[in-house]
């Protein structure tokens, strides 16, 4: 068999907590231009299953973070707004909301999260963050199309931190007294040894848990701080990859890119319905026309019946004919067997329609499911 | 008496008379992580240096087992289609793969002892 060897260029970037992964046994690839831990010697199985029963910590240090500054809530959410089909007006100070930067012809240059400063002292500020294979192109087309009112600030002196699982929040309420009374989707500022860090109740393994961003100084101390924690096991990109395929989540360059609407992605939870209605957002003709008409394809959850997992590239047929491709696909420790997202016409998009997955050139049986594919456990 | 030989794409093959067990090193099942999933060949079938042997996959990504060298399958290790993690708990003993009849045993000349393999390894790294 081939082993690929990742060797690693001298151009790649490293998170401040690079040393922390080598020390810890980290096997270090490149991922989005970055030196990243794929996995600890626990394993990926074993990283995946304790974030799911206790908690994980992770680094995403690769992903971008961004201020955008304007005068007051009202201009800056409604620059936002006509880059985003997400409603930003309204978020209150602290609300965190999902959202895709799209382009003209309703495609998805990157999804994000955008959260309504909770500092009174910043008001008119937005806290993004996007995907760390996107940022440059993201920040660069937010700095061209918003506004000379609003600006943009990267944040690269700033880590971020995530803590996923059920014991999340106790592990980090011991460190950063009063991180519990943060809800699902809501972020304020705390303190760390006598700095401001800025913590978010979200993640992206369908877990509860945090993302909390910290001075670059102070990620080593806060990463130690919470590793020390008996219920804290380091989790890499590998776990954080299944976990998020469970959980039924999008990953960009997968599911999602700029040919991908929010409707084909399956997304349009995230569109309120009065800008469905008025639109008023890049590509808002077309996503209204799949509002009313139907996506040409729709990403659904994808359970093969056997044991074998089907990877990204493979072919979805129904009926002796091709109908649609596996956008992500491998095995969920928790699920227990393969699992995978792909695009099927909206005709056998629903749960129960029988697929076969071209695998090693045989048919294997699968069928749509309801996603996700674990029960998400938020605290709301 | 058995002879452990190592092939360049990491299997190791310990011969017995003219049947060869095959499995992957410890190196292998070290840089594939935990797997998840493993397909076998039918018994029966004949292979040559280079076929597929075997799929492994692991959580991220499926790889080939090459056949090392030429025979037919006489066995194969049907335990690990249920328990794949038996790869990576014993490599080199439990989660053997095949079992093959060699037709052509001149081609055990053309691989690696343990210490050429571990140098093999060390080259690499």
């Amino acid at each position: 068999m081939e082993l690929s060897e990742n060797n690693s260029p001298e151009d790649l970037k490293s998170t401040p907590l690079k040393a922390a992964h080598e020390a810890l046994g980290g096997r270090m690839v490149p991922f989005a231009g970055y030196f990243m831990p794929v996995q600890y010697p626990s394993g990926i199985l074993t990283e995946h299953t304790h974030t799911r029963k206790k908690c994980g910590l992770f680094d995403v240090s690769h992903m971008g973070q961004a201020w955008l500054k304007g005068p007051d809530h009202e201009t800056t959410a409604k620059a936002l707004e006509a880059l985003v089909p997400a409603d930003i007006q309204s978020l209150e100070p602290g609300q965190q909301r999902y959202s895709q930067l799209l382009n003209d012809n309703g495609g998805i240059i990157d999804d994000l999260m955008v959260s309504r400063s909770a500092y009174p002292a910043t008001e008119g500020w937005l806290y993004v963050v996007v995907n760390a294979s996107r940022k440059d192109t993201d920040f660069a087309y937010l700095k061209k199309n918003l506004p000379t009112n609003v600006t943009v600030e990267s944040l690269p002196q700033w880590a971020l931190l995530a803590l996923q699982g059920p014991c999340a929040e106790a592990v980090l309420q011991s460190i950063v007294p009063g991180i519990d009374s943060l809800k699902f989707m809501q972020g304020a500022p705390f303190e760390f040894m006598g700095v401001v860090i800025y913590a978010t109740r979200s993640g992206y393994t369908g877990e509860d848990g945090f993302e909390i961003s910290v001075p670059n100084e102070q990620a080593q101390a806060l990463w130690s701080a919470i590793l020390a924690h008996e219920d804290v096991l380091p989790i890499g990109l590998g776990a954080r990859d299944s976990l998020r395929l469970e959980a039924g989540l999008s990953l960009y360059g997968h599911e999602l890119d700029e040919t991908v609407s929010p409707v084909e992605a399956s997304l349009l939870w995230s569109i309120p319905k009065h800008r469905r209605e008025q639109g008023g957002f890049p590509g808002s003709t077309r996503i209204q026309r799949e509002i009313t008409d139907g996506p040409a394809r729709k990403i659904v959850g994808v359970k093969p019946e056997g044991r074998a997992p089907a990877r990204e590239g493979t072919i979805i047929m129904a009926n002796g004919q091709g109908v649609g491709i596996i956008t992500s696909g491998g095995f969920g420790p928790t699920a227990s067997g393969p699992v995978a997202l792909g695009f099927v016409p909206p005709a056998l998009a629903k749960p129960g329609q029988a697929l076969e997955l071209m695998v090693r050139g045989k048919a294997l049986p699968a069928q749509v499911v309801k996603l996700p594919f674990i029960q998400k456990s938020f605290k709301k | 008496m058995s002879t452990i030989k190592y092939s360049k794409e990491h299997e190791w093959i310990r011969v017995e008379g003219d049947v060869a067990t095959v499995g992957i090193t410890q190196h292998a099942a070290e840089q594939l992580g935990d797997l998840v999933f493993v397909e076998l060949p039918a018994v029966g079938k004949t292979v040559k240096p280079g076929d597929e042997a075997a799929v492994v996959e692991s959580v991220k990504a499926a790889s080939e087992v090459y056949a090392p060298l030429s025979g037919e399958i006489v066995e194969v290790n049907s335990a690990l289609e249920g328990e794949p993690g038996k790869v990576n708990e014993a490599p080199e003993g439990d989660g053997w793969f095949v079992k093959m009849k060699l037709s052509s045993p001149s081609e055990l000349d053309g691989l690696m002892d343990e210490t050429a393999y571990k140098a093999f390894v060390e080259e690499q790294g």
